[in-house]
């Protein structure tokens, strides 16, 4: 038995095996679980004990009587087998002469989309099955459509069940038809149909003689020959994120990671992302010895010719075709929990290695995956997919998901959410594009910049941000410093709350979301005009750490005052200038701050007024001293 | 440039597991089992951190009834000095003296489901490697890369988080922990393949040799050492044997056959008819399902 020069050419030949990662998809009853167990079968991947068992089991469980049921083989768990219904995604295993395959067995039940997603995520090709019988179901085009929205441009229609029609080649082409109006709508452009049986074997691995009027190729014929896009990540330009950084003692630093495009030679001018700092590949180091050019799909360790500060979430990139950092983006989301989505709450959002707080905004429509319809959407429940605004505490690195014509690119535009409190994964989305580019990189070069501004005003800019509980005296002290500051001779612009939402602002309501919204648009028009040079006074609640946080990183280091007007909810409650409080005593306000939705307190507020201590010109006159001991 | 096999990419994949485990989690653990599985997820860690040591130990949670050649590779390759290996034992089953012919399925139970559990209790440990693969058994066909586990170390089938390309969410609270396969995609044949590649050093318990066994309830056993009780009317029989997958040794059933190197190993699996697990007791103590059933009750 031992023929070392057989086995030696053997192995090679496997060695140069290609993979090719496929999805098959279909409804509860098209045969998907019967036309893999024939897969698996017919390419010898099951053992004569498995055999055994399963003949077993089919006698047991089995639907087809005394025949095997080769459904048994793939559906895993106890509680499908009980329900006859593939309820998870299944990673199968098998190979041809020619290539290896992985298959994710995704289950056909929509409350299960989450999972289709999830298996389609990394495939190449998806094979949609549909039952001869019954043809193009709203559930195909719901599965074509999934698939797409991931990025599989290659498809299989398996008209399966070809026996129960009699291999009638009319009842094929009706199906083929129906389909190509569909593929041809929603763009799919390279699908084939295939007629066969998963039961019978009708061109599975053979050509069946059953289906003599079909010329085209079996099932795995066509998987085996089908286009693959193993090295059409290494055409794309060098990213990789940094997952790691190895420093076992002083004299080395290797930054670890999957190289996620492109290729990258030793030597090579290379850009750490977001900080933007230039140097170059000096070692790439493997257990292996060094090498001298990576591409796409390994695992390297890199060092630099300059010690720069690099670390987990950056992203080394080719230093001429860098990709972009930015903190909004617009993005499609598919929800996967069943809490529904809550537009303006902070969730983790990790794309490649970098994890920072996301807000996702109220969504700009669901999509109805039956019709492709946009619909007006207020959230996203389970198994939703829709387009929404996303905002990032921080720039991230990224790239758009969709690749015109390419592979998607996966590492770096394709994310998870993930829910601060239970961690449950609990949406995945790929970003489109960033809504406005971040500020250190690729800003509009002004002639007449905010120092000028400022100059010609003879003054420095400011943002004086008041913060406090409704009636705490926000607006009275803020109207006081203005009037104080105008008679100095200095240029301010006073921003309320009230006039603003009768403004600007109208359009927005008091839900979390929208007075998220409401402050960062308020902080956007601050911003602009302490790039004007003036001194910008804000009275708003601003109950949210986090937004104050936000408009704090818009403004230039120091120029941003937070100005808490502390007033314990009592006293408040008790002055009731607006009657709110009574009417949200009354229940006829909702999300009142204090009442029903929360005020964060400031934790290091720049100037800390108590007006329980002190008047409003006694605070007017503080704040104002404050400011110019500043300047 | 060469163009990446299928092994490459398998490799690159764990090694990228690898290192996510160690930049996420904030205590990791390798489960060390000695077998083929574990030698290859071993070589693989040494490669995901080089030059550095592995920024994790290893455990062995030991039942006793190991075969002689395992606890000597495993000593072997605790003599590096840049390995810190774990040797955790039930001390409850070491006390009651639990042992595979008088206990039946609370061998099991005790030495490595409780074992386990105990021991990544007893350290902290919040991330646990394992060398698993999905084409193993059915019910692993559908387990996550990160399998997460409630504080009781019990997996929920149907509360396995989704994992979509390759990022995986390693955020977790205080007391839950996670199971991590970096071996997923890896088929039996890939692994030997890696070996015979890497010329990783393998218990010699797989390569064929006449050793001394009997034949009972259809699996041949290896009479390991004095422990090895006979039933009447056994004797011992010396066969060519080898082993194609390791645990106890009264637990665990021999092949017979001529493969002695990894080449003849890899050679007999194109011919072969059976399925790795075939000779493992366990899977079968409570009909189909057993595995299933294992796992959620903390089982690797």
């Amino acid at each position: 038995m031992n023929h070392p020069a057989d086995v030696g050419s053997w192995l090679a030949e496997q060695e140069r095996k290609e993979l090719l990662r496929f999805i098959t998809c279909g409804s509860v009853d098209d045969g998907k679980s019967t036309l893999i167990g024939r897969l698996l079968y017919e390419t010898k991947q099951i053992f004569d004990d498995q055999l055994a068992a399963l003949e077993s089991d089919s006698k047991r469980h089995g639907t087809q009587g005394e025949q095997i049921d080769f459904a048994l083989l793939v559906d895993g768990l106890s509680a499908e087998r009980e329900q006859g219904i593939t309820i998870d995604v299944a990673y199968r295993y098998f190979a041809s002469e020619k290539r290896k395959f992985i298959v994710a067995d995704t289950p056909g039940h929509e409350q299960y989309t989450r999972n289709m997603v999830t298996g389609a995520s990394t495939a190449d090709l998806a094979v949609l099955l549909v039952d001869a019988r019954k043809g193009v179901l709203t559930q195909t085009r719901r599965h074509s459509y999934l698939a797409q929205l991931v990025g599989i441009r290659r498809f299989v229609l398996a008209v399966n069940k070809m026996d129960l029609v009699d291999y009638d080649c009319g009842r094929f082409e009706e199906i083929c038809g129906d389909y190509g109006l569909f593929a041809e709508r929603t763009g799919i452009a390279d699908w084939l149909a295939i007629p066969l049986s998963g039961l019978a074997g009708d061109n599975v691995v053979d050509r069946s003689a059953a289906t003599s009027w079909y010329d085209g190729p079996s099932l795995l014929e066509h998987l085996d020959s089908v286009q693959v896009d193993a090295d059409a990540d290494a055409q794309k330009p060098f990213r990789m994120p940094v997952q790691w950084v190895n420093r076992p003692n002083q004299d080395f630093r290797g930054f670890a990671g999957q190289i996620a495009s492109g290729t990258v030679a030793r030597g090579a001018e290379v850009r750490v992302l977001p900080s933007g700092r230039i140097t170059r590949i000096e070692r790439i180091v493997t257990a292996d010895g060094d090498l001298e050019q990576v591409a796409a799909g390994q695992s390297v360790a890199l060092t630099f010719a300059d010690e720069i500060d690099c670390s987990r979430g950056d992203v080394i990139a080719a230093a001429p075709d860098p990709p972009e950092a930015a903190d909004q983006f617009e993005a499609t989301l598919v929800w996967m929990d069943e809490h529904e989505l809550l537009p303006g709450r902070g969730y983790w959002l990790k794309i490649g290695s970098q994890t920072v707080t996301a807000t996702i905004h109220e969504p700009k429509y669901e999509i109805n995956v039956n019709t492709l319809d946009h619909l007006a959407a207020k959230t996203l429940g389970l198994n939703a997919i829709g387009v929404a605004e996303i905002a990032t505490d921080r720039e991230i690195v990224f790239e758009p998901y969709a690749a015109e014509g390419a592979s998607p690119n996966r590492v770096l535009g394709g994310f998870i959410l993930i829910d601060k409190l239970t961690n449950a994964t609990v949406a995945c989305g790929m970003l489109h594009f960033a809504l406005r580019r971040a500020l250190n990189i690729h800003r509009q070069h002004l002639d007449v910049g905010r120092e000028t501004h400022a100059q010609i005003k003879g003054q420095k800019p400011a943002v004086l941000w008041f913060t406090g509980l409704s009636g705490a005296g926000k607006s009275t002290i803020a109207n006081l410093v203005e009037k104080k500051l105008v008679t100095r001779g200095r240029h301010t612009f006073l921003l309320d709350g009230d006039n603003v939402r009768h403004g600007l602002n109208r359009d927005l309501g008091f839900t979390e979301a929208d007075r998220i919204e409401n402050i960062r648009r308020v902080g956007e028009v601050a911003r602009l005009m302490a790039d004007a040079g003036l001194i910008v006074l804000t009275a708003f609640i601003s109950p949210f750490r986090a937004e104050r946080h936000m408009v704090r990183r818009m403004v230039p280091e120091g120029e941003f005052l937070e100005i808490f007007v502390d007033t314990p909810l009592a006293e408040a409650e008790k002055r009731d200038a607006k009657g709110l409080y009574a009417k949200a005593r009354a229940g006829e306000l909702k999300n009142f701050t204090g009442i029903d939705s929360p005020y964060e307190l400031p934790e290091a507020p720049e100037i800390h007024i108590d007006t329980t201590a002190m008047s409003a010109e006694e605070a007017a006159d503080l704040i104002v001293e404050e400011l110019l001991k500043r300047r | 440039m060469r163009q990446l096999t299928h092994l490459d990419r398998l490799e690159a994949e764990s090694i990228f597991i690898l290192r996510e485990t160690v930049a996420e989690a904030a205590k990791p653990v390798m489960l060390y089992s000695i077998g083929k599985d574990s030698a290859v997820m071993l070589h693989l860690a040494k490669k995901a951190f080089f030059p550095g040591p592995l920024p994790f130990p290893l455990l062995h949670v030991d039942t006793t009834w190991k075969f002689q050649d395992m606890y000597a590779l495993r000593d072997k390759v605790a003599a590096d000095p840049a390995i810190n290996l774990i040797i955790y034992k039930n001390p409850e089953a070491v006390e009651r003296g639990i042992n595979p012919f008088d206990h039946g399925p609370l061998h099991t139970d005790m030495w490595k489901t409780e074992g386990l559990k105990q021991a990544l209790d007893t350290y902290g440990f919040d991330a646990a490697f394992g060398g698993a693969r999905r084409d193993e058994e059915k019910s692993r066909a559908k387990e996550r890369v990160f399998s997460f586990r409630d504080r009781n170390h019990r997996w929920d089938p149907k509360r396995q988080r989704p994992e979509l390309w390759s990022l995986y969410n390693v955020k977790k609270n205080k007391g839950e922990s996670m199971r991590v396969f970096p071996l997923s995609n890896w088929t039996e044949l890939d692994v030997w393949q890696y070996i015979l590649r890497e010329r990783i050093e393998v218990v010699p318990l797989y390569f064929a040799a006449e050793r001394p066994t009997v034949e009972r309830d259809g699996l041949i056993l290896m009479v390991d050492d004095e422990r090895m009780r006979l039933e009447p009317g056994e004797e011992i029989v010396s066969r060519r044997v080898r082993f194609r997958t390791l645990g106890c040794y009264p637990l665990s059933g021999a092949v017979e056959s001529d493969a002695a190197s990894v080449e003849d190993i890899i050679a007999e699996m194109r011919a072969s008819a059976t399925s790795e697990r075939q000779g493992r007791a366990i899977d079968r103590d409570t009909g189909s399902g057993s595995m299933e059933k294992k796992k959620q009750e903390g089982y690797f």
